[in-house]
């Protein structure tokens, strides 16, 4: 511990070091700092880093998120985190700069921490920062909690953890329960003191309302940083800008999450994509977003939930190093905000946190393969539609090809289970019957 | 030349009643239904007496070309024969004549005809032909076919194409797969060594051609001055129906293949006409000694018969699964009364009229019929929920039934159609087991005959639990397929045993 403690002190003062020699929020390259912190980021490509305003940390702005490593089927198959590939694509990160890592215990049917535990403690442990959270979402006693706690430190086989979230709240009314009524703040607060965990903070899903509630809570339990979803749809036509906007008054660091709507600002519409790329032809669809969620000069990180090879390269060719969008490629991605706006897609970004639905649904997938149409334009109006014909087909045999028919919508009797678990408030069961009665109509062809 | 026409139009009904039971997507039926509707015992069946009285005059005029060209289990036989001939050339010739079984084929056929007069269907049926060959296509070459396309569905997903979707391939009954299977290695058999027995001594429809093809006016005729007594056309005729000792056809039993008329080298053999300076044909008595090997053969086709309907198991499931929570299959609920689709119009009617074939099984996309189990309807279809419901916009196997045992209905008149009705078990209801609110039955009722009411009248909140209008429901089966409580569903539906409209 005591080693710790002095590794901690150290990185501490190289942050410091860094700030005052950057003097500001962006430090790139920072070749001298990283050096200190052993063999990792070696920045080749000249990574960009934020600094932690609190502690000094050196944050690359890509973090990774661990919701969604790459899953396999195990011999009785069931699926189960591909190893060998996190491991993978662990050491390609940390190569090229990645020093954030965003795990919770209840991620990837509760596989993740485990995974990421393994793949980050073949480097050395001062070289990253592990953020974990507390997911007491299916039982708030102070017991599950505990346990979920320390459950962590020894997944992740680590004696502290540098960012601690509470997880997904919205409100008050979800941090008294799960936080307030079972001392668990307070606890969280003394280990904090305790150096245990290195930040405190939160996720947050919900209206401006609870947002104040819980800023108004900063004065008593100090957050160090607050995650926060963050893209440039959701910047004007939710209220990311409001969040931002108030996080920079407190000067309480932002961490991103869903950037890209859970892939749904790389997969959009064909002629959203020729607009962009007419701008860029070189970059990618998704680097816009990403460009868009590092701009903020209070961003500490931004989070991709990089499955495969190819999407964490191309978010490192991004970041390295970041070049913040201007004002006039700002108003164009609001311009182009507005316009992905007319699609009537789901607000899907297949967390699975919906997931497993007790019925047997496989609702994300059934809301992703309804976006995808929507977006390719297969979603007819009515039978008199030039291209219904085609449409009804294709709906129909992609459906039965993305879904399983024993899980499709028409099987959701409306527990309501789900509800609660969605981060973006949609009505699943109101969604899932609203598809199930489009495919209804089509099957009759009306 | 006759028999190349022959060979031609027998390839096309064969090609095309063979894909009847193999597309099912149902685009060839409304082009080849046809082919189905003019064979002879389903035409009877639905006294389609147009059809039927056409085939007899066809067969007075040229004799029983019926059965080499129509019937496709007569085709059937010829590939089979066919191919063992080409094996070497002796095999081709290894026919002889022998005199007609006529003490066994009468008896049959009145066998035949009582019993489907005194409903025993499901024991005549057996040896019906088209039915017969129905029977093989959907139950032994449709898995085939359907394996077929789902692999070119997995490559056309692959290529982000629509153009194949795959289909979900499950055994629908053993016993019926087991009476294919059984029919197909007899006749095979039968076929592969002595050509056309079993449509000259077993099959019914062949019989009762032959008492016409008797006194048919177009026939092969020998000429006995060209002829040099080389034997040729004796040796290779399949149905063994040419003395040529005698110079003699048995035209009951020769099926018009022309096979004879191609292989006399010097003409002697021409179609033509009987009558006028032909010569009248005599009838012979087949002697005792030469029918031991016959019977025993149908004592063996019998008893393989009666075995086959003997083994009577549950069909195989497929698994679904994907990392999820898992699924359980729904199992079938005990009906008190079977389910026949609409346009069978009752119980009676289907079974007085059904031929077995299987084609509205092979048609429904759905997966909601199957073959029936049970002894005195066996391989007639019947219907069960568990892996789709009839659905409104559906009227396929109304539309393909070549014998009228399901008579056309339009999707309009099919939906008022009552064939049976819904029976709700609260006790397997997930709003009582689970304590949450569901009413997917009622979501998904086309008829608006499930009503969800108050579980607790006195209660404003309570949850609501499904209940039926008899009056209105239609039967369809919509709410039990959707009904999520395992593993039975808490909603099933009873078949009426006379269909009525509501």
């Amino acid at each position: 511990m005591k080693n710790d403690i002095n590794r901690r002190e150290f990185l501490k003062r190289a942050g410091g070091a860094a700030m005052i020699m950057g003097g500001v929020a962006a430090v790139t390259g920072c070749k001298d700092s990283s050096a200190s912190t052993e063999t990792a980021t070696s920045m080749e490509e000249a990574m960009t880093y934020r600094t932690n305003p609190g502690n000094g940390d050196l944050v690359s702005i890509l973090g990774y998120g661990c919701m969604r490593w790459p899953m396999i089927k195990d011999e009785n198959g069931k699926d189960i985190i591909d190893q060998e590939t996190t491991n993978r694509l662990v050491d390609y990160a940390i190569e090229h700069g990645v020093n954030y890592f965003d795990t919770s215990p209840v991620y990837l049917q509760g596989q993740s921490e485990q995974a990421t535990g393994i793949a980050l403690k073949r480097h050395p442990r001062e070289s990253y920062f592990i953020a974990t959270k507390l997911s007491n979402f299916s039982n708030a006693s102070r017991e599950n909690s505990m346990m979920m706690y320390r459950k962590s430190f020894e997944n992740l086989q680590t004696d502290y953890i540098d960012y601690y979230l509470l997880h997904s709240i919205s409100g008050m009314d979800a941090f008294k329960k799960r936080y307030l009524d079972n001392g668990m703040i307070d606890f969280l607060v003394e280990e904090r003191k305790a150096g245990r965990i290195r930040n405190l903070g939160f996720s947050f899903h919900g209206g401006n309302e609870g947002w104040d509630e819980l800023m108004a809570l900063h004065e008593k339990y100090h957050w160090d940083f607050v995650q926060i979803q963050l893209n440039y749809v959701d910047w004007k036509h939710a209220n990311a800008e409001y969040l931002q906007t108030e996080l920079d008054k407190r000067g309480i660091p932002s961490i991103i999450m869903e950037p890209l709507l859970g892939g749904r600002l790389s997969k959009v519409p064909q002629h959203i994509a020729d607009r962009l790329k007419e701008r860029n032809p070189h970059g990618s669809v998704a680097s816009w977003a990403f460009r868009f969620a590092g701009t903020p000069k209070g961003v500490l990180c931004v989070l991709s939930g990089m499955t495969y090879m190819e999407h964490l390269q191309d978010n490192l060719k991004t970041y390295s190093p970041l070049v913040p969008l201007d004002d006039e490629e700002l108003s164009f991605l609001y311009e182009t905000a507005d316009l992905m706006k007319k699609y009537p897609t789901i607000p899907c970004n297949d967390c699975k946190y919906c997931m497993p639905c007790p019925y047997g649904i496989d609702i994300p997938a059934i809301l992703l393969h309804y976006n995808k149409c929507v977006n390719a334009g297969e979603v007819a109006q009515s039978i008199e539609d030039e291209n219904y014909r085609k449409a009804r087909r294709a709906y129909l045999v992609s459906y039965d090809r993305a879904v399983p028919k024993l899980r499709q919508a028409d099987r959701c009797i409306g527990c309501n289970t789900c509800v609660e678990h969605c981060p973006q408030r949609i009505k699943i069961p109101q969604e899932l019957h609203k598809i199930s009665r489009y495919i209804e109509n089509l099957r009759r062809e009306k | 030349m006759l028999r190349k026409i022959r060979i031609i139009l027998a390839s096309i009904f064969f090609v095309g009643v063979t894909l009847l039971f193999l597309d099912f997507t149902g685009t060839l039926h409304a082009w080849l239904g046809w082919m189905a509707k003019v064979q002879l015992l389903p035409a009877v069946l639905a006294l389609n007496l147009v059809t039927v009285a056409v085939l007899l005059l066809i067969t007075l005029l040229v004799g029983r070309v019926y059965c080499s060209v129509i019937c496709p289990l007569g085709v059937m036989q010829d590939i089979i024969s066919w191919i063992h001939g080409k094996t070497k050339k002796k095999n081709r010739f290894r026919f002889g004549y022998s005199p007609a079984k006529n003490w066994l084929r009468y008896p049959i056929l009145v066998l035949f005809i009582i019993g489907l007069a005194l409903g025993a269907h499901s024991i005549a049926i057996l040896i019906a032909p088209y039915s017969a060959y129905g029977r093989i296509a959907a139950n032994l070459l449709a898995p085939l076919y359907q394996f077929g396309n789902n692999f070119f569905a997995w490559i056309a997903e692959r290529a982000g194409s629509y153009a194949f979707y795959s289909t979900e391939v499950w055994i629908k009954s053993v016993s019926s797969l087991v009476i294919a299977a059984v029919t197909f290695v007899v006749i095979g058999f039968l076929a592969w060594k002595h050509g056309r027995t079993w449509c000259n001594t077993v099959c019914p429809v062949g019989t009762v051609l032959g008492f016409v093809s008797r006194f048919s006016i177009f026939a092969p005729v020998i000429d006995t001055e060209k002829c040099r007594n080389c034997g040729l056309c004796g040796k290779q005729c399949k149905a063994a129906c040419i003395n040529m000792k005698e110079h003699e056809i048995d035209y009951s039993r020769c099926v018009a293949c022309m096979d004879c008329i191609d292989t006399c080298k010097d003409g002697a053999i021409r179609f033509a006409c009987r009558y006028g300076k032909g010569t009248p044909v005599k009838e012979r008595e087949p002697k005792a000694a030469e029918t031991k090997a016959d019977q025993g053969r149908r004592a063996f086709i019998t008893s393989a018969v009666i075995a086959g309907t003997a083994v009577a198991a549950k069909a195989q499931e497929m698994k679904v699964d994907g990392g999820l929570a898992e699924i359980e299959r729904a199992e079938k609920p005990e009906r008190q009364t079977p389910l026949v689709p609409a346009g069978a119009i009752s119980l009676k009617h289907m079974a007085d009229h059904c031929t077995g074939c299987q084609l509205c099984i092979s048609v429904c996309p759905n997966q909601v019929l199957r073959p029936s189990t049970s002894l005195m309807t066996l391989m007639q279809p019947e219907m069960s929920y568990e892996r789709g419901y009839c659905r409104p916009e559906c009227t396929r196997c109304s539309d393909i039934c070549p014998a009228g045992a399901i008579k056309p209905v339009t999707v309009e008149e099919k939906s008022s159609i009552q064939i049976g009705h819904a029976v709700v078990n609260l006790d397997n209801c997930v709003v009582n087991t689970d304590e949450v609110s569901c009413g997917n039955c009622a979501r998904h009722c086309p008829a608006g005959a499930i009503r969800m009411v108050r579980k607790d009248p006195e209660n404003p909140k309570s949850l609501m639990i499904p209940t039926v209008n008899e009056e209105r429901c239609i039967g369809c089966g919509a709410c039990e397929n959707l009904c999520p409580a395992r593993p039975f569903t808490a909603i099933h539906v009873e078949g009426h045993e006379i269909h009525k409209e509501i």
